[in-house]
């Protein structure tokens, strides 16, 4: 693979707290594809969150706390790239842990690694020469949710297509209500479940209207809400991630 | 113009015709939860059926508007307009008022809502108005001025046909351009064969038509027009408003007085500053390249002219607006009120603008209310938001809603306004995991709960924690069966 020399070759992968507790799947499957890639890949150990859930309530403290200890996991002097197999933790670390972190002694951290940090399908994108050359085939019909963070934060809205097309039989189809919010947003599901529920049924319709087989993203914020409203639905969606899919394309 | 109330013509509409206004400060921001209020709305399928197309429609024809034009360089310059406006809005606004005294009108100055409600009913009162034609007016609305007016004695008409209907059904408007978005067709017809005595075709001509005789007959009666603004031009002192149906311009042009009800923050430094917000408001608010009516209000009559109000007032709202100003959310202060952000907001979308208990709805809404009805009794509007962005992207004035929104969540963390539980919740998350060990115990703990909750990769469990997840959720744990 002449095209591949020079490319990365080894990377960070950071889990993020959905991932540790209930995307754990996201991240093996993340795993997966990055071994089939020949990309070295190592967890850091001692991340928890990128507080998030904190920030976005308006509790920089708490946030800053959490954030820190991530921060401190991540920060090993090295330029390795981060991987985040999640849209908006991605964002969250790139975007607004120089704001979280201003001001204080880890300012100047926060900012080399937000350097670092890379959404998952945003680098997958650029092995998709290699990605084929893997073969991977998959026969689905597949719809796309444009996380709202990725699309709108880190403006990342072809990279996870272009890796989903290089998976032969696999047909994706574009969602009118792809850029539409799932209805998650982090705390908003927990503090509106019915406005929540919603939204997903907004998306959910348009996928069943749409006839397709999979529904794929990059945020496991948003499968975990579109996934358990189909689930309690019983929509004969599946709801998966990109690295999922393409870890089962690739098997 | 001396047509008098008996020789005018028309069909006056019957005694009665419309519910009695709202009382000042009944909003439901002050009773109710947005939870509580999101439920009314939909509970009623229908209205959340209408939200979702006219939204969706009114969304895709701002998009088509401006396809093959170069939309953001416009966006940018409206922004730079509008941040400069504000900045410097005392000096403008002075010299609006000088400019506007030159041509006769007569300038009031409104501190608050009770004073704009005061000023407005001592005009009518000094002036012996008793019948008030008014086109549509979002200042009006958080001012409550109908009711008040009704207390002097006044009858109000709505021209606006979307503010029409509101007024008779006594409810409020539901969105800043289309007041009427959440109600259907088949609402309105019974509505107006009601006030009809009649059953009216069901067809949106026959029900334009019925409105329209019975408006055209208050038009031509009014003692006084009542409007809003959409700009105030500071090089002329003109009022500027655009509609579509013509009700501004004869609220404006036809009664013997004119009173305008304008929000101080509407100030554009000079006409020619038009050329750039204009065609944004239009094509952003109804999708337009201009609306069928652009009116400008420049003083009462002068001499040798055929028409025109004899005596123009202006009041001049702040209403919470000057304190904004040089502060951390000044920004708001740019909102031109074309209601682009509602139409592409996906929590509106579901719940309608009551939903916010005021008087703008969607993510203007959650930012103004806070700020103009205090943290206190509006804080909570912040939250009822995804923080997607889409505002942002949408925004013609180029308004960082989604920083706005929270900003205004980290100021009810600094001001002390979070329920305790959620302090409490965020503290102990806070001490647990930051550090690695105990972040380590606390999702090993989880994983393994949910294990046990779980039956085939999926828990449904009621449990207390999850219990605001799993009422209309699965929690998807493992790998589903194919």
């Amino acid at each position: 693979m002449p095209d591949d020399v020079g490319m990365t070759v080894a990377v960070q992968l950071f889990p993020t707290c959905i991932g540790d507790v209930v995307a754990q799947q996201t991240v093996t499957d993340t795993e997966r594809v990055l071994d089939a890639l020949g990309i070295d890949h190592q967890r850091p150990s001692g991340t928890t969150c990128c507080g998030q859930p904190a920030f976005n309530s308006g509790h920089d403290s708490p946030a800053r706390s959490v954030a820190k200890a991530t921060l401190k996991a991540l920060d090993d002097g090295s330029d390795l790239p981060i991987l985040v197999p999640s849209g908006s933790c991605a964002s969250m670390v790139r975007l607004h842990w120089r704001e979280l972190f201003h001001g204080t002694p880890e300012a100047e951290a926060a900012t080399r690694i937000a350097r670092r940090v890379r959404e998952l399908s945003s680098f997958l994108a650029e092995h998709t020469d290699a990605l084929r050359d893997l073969e991977p085939s998959l026969a689905v019909r597949v719809g796309y949710h444009d996380s709202c963070h990725m699309l709108r934060e880190l403006r990342i809205k072809e990279a996870p297509r272009e890796v989903l097309q290089t998976v032969a039989g696999l047909e994706l189809v574009e969602l009118d209500s792809s850029e539409r919010c799932c209805g998650f947003g982090g705390t908003f599901s927990g503090r509106y479940p019915d406005v929540s529920v919603a939204m997903a049924d907004t998306k959910i319709d348009d996928m069943v209207a749409a006839k397709v087989d999979v529904l794929v993203s990059s945020d496991p914020g948003c499968l975990m809400q579109l996934a358990g409203r189909m689930s309690r639905q019983g929509t004969p969606v599946r709801a998966v991630h990109v690295a999922t899919l393409m870890a089962e394309a690739l098997a | 113009m001396s047509a008098t109330r008996e020789d005018v013509g028309g069909t006056p509409l019957p005694p009665g015709w419309a519910k009695p206004a709202h009382q000042p400060d009944a909003f439901e921001l002050t009773t109710t939860t947005f939870e509580e209020r999101a439920a009314k709305t939909m509970a009623r399928p229908f209205a959340r059926g209408a939200i979702a197309n006219a939204t969706d429609h009114a969304a895709a024809l701002t998009t088509a508007r401006f396809v093959g034009t170069d939309h953001d360089a416009l966006r940018e310059e409206a922004r730079k307009i509008r941040a400069h406006a504000i900045a410097n809005l005392p000096d403008y606004l002075d010299h609006w008022i000088d400019q506007a005294e030159r041509k006769g009108t007569v300038v009031h100055y409104a501190s608050d809502e009770s004073e704009a409600r005061r000023i407005v009913a001592q005009i009518c009162t000094d002036q012996q108005i008793t019948r008030v034609v008014k086109s549509k007016s979002m200042a009006s609305e958080e001012v409550s001025l109908n009711s008040a007016l009704e207390a002097v004695g006044v009858d109000i008409y709505e021209t606006d046909l979307g503010e029409f209907v509101v007024q008779a059904m006594g409810d409020r408007p539901g969105h800043v351009i289309a007041p009427i978005l959440h109600r259907t067709k088949d609402e309105v017809h019974e509505l107006f064969s009601a006030m009809a005595g009649h059953e009216l075709p069901n067809e949106a001509e026959a029900l334009t038509a019925f409105a329209r005789e019975g408006l055209r007959h208050a038009f031509l009666t009014a003692d006084a027009g009542i409007s809003g603004g959409n700009f105030l031009i500071a090089e002329t002192g003109d009022v500027l408003l655009v509609t579509n149906e013509g009700n501004g311009r004869l609220t404006t042009s036809l009664p013997p007085i004119h009173i305008a009800l304008v929000g101080i923050e509407k100030v554009l430094p000079r006409r020619r500053d038009l050329a750039v917000l204009l065609p944004l408001l239009t094509g952003h608010g109804t999708g337009q390249q201009i609306t069928t009516y652009v009116s400008v209000a420049a003083g009462p009559r002068r001499q040798g002219e055929p028409d025109g109000p004899e005596q123009m007032h202006v009041v001049l709202l702040d209403a919470g607006r000057s304190a904004l100003l040089g502060g951390e959310f000044e920004e708001a202060l740019h909102c031109i009120r074309c209601g682009a952000c509602q139409n592409v907001c996906p929590v509106y979308r579901q719940v309608g603008g009551h939903a916010y208990g005021w008087v703008y709805g969607g993510p203007i809404g959650a930012v103004l209310t806070p700020l103009f009805r205090g943290q206190e009794e509006a804080g909570e509007l912040a939250h009822a938001t995804t923080l997607c962005g889409a505002c942002d992207d949408v925004c013609p004035v180029k308004i960082p809603l989604h920083d706005l929104l929270l900003g205004l969540r980290r100021r009810s963390d600094a001001d002390g306004h979070v329920p305790r539980h959620e302090q409490l919740a965020f503290a102990l998350w806070a001490q647990v995991w930051s550090r690695p060990l105990l972040y380590r115990a606390s999702t090993a703990v989880a994983r393994g709960s949910l294990r046990t909750l779980a039956r085939d990769g999926v828990v449904s469990a009621k449990t207390p924690l999850l219990r605001r997840w799993t009422a209309g959720r699965d929690l998807v744990v493992g790998r589903r069966a194919r």
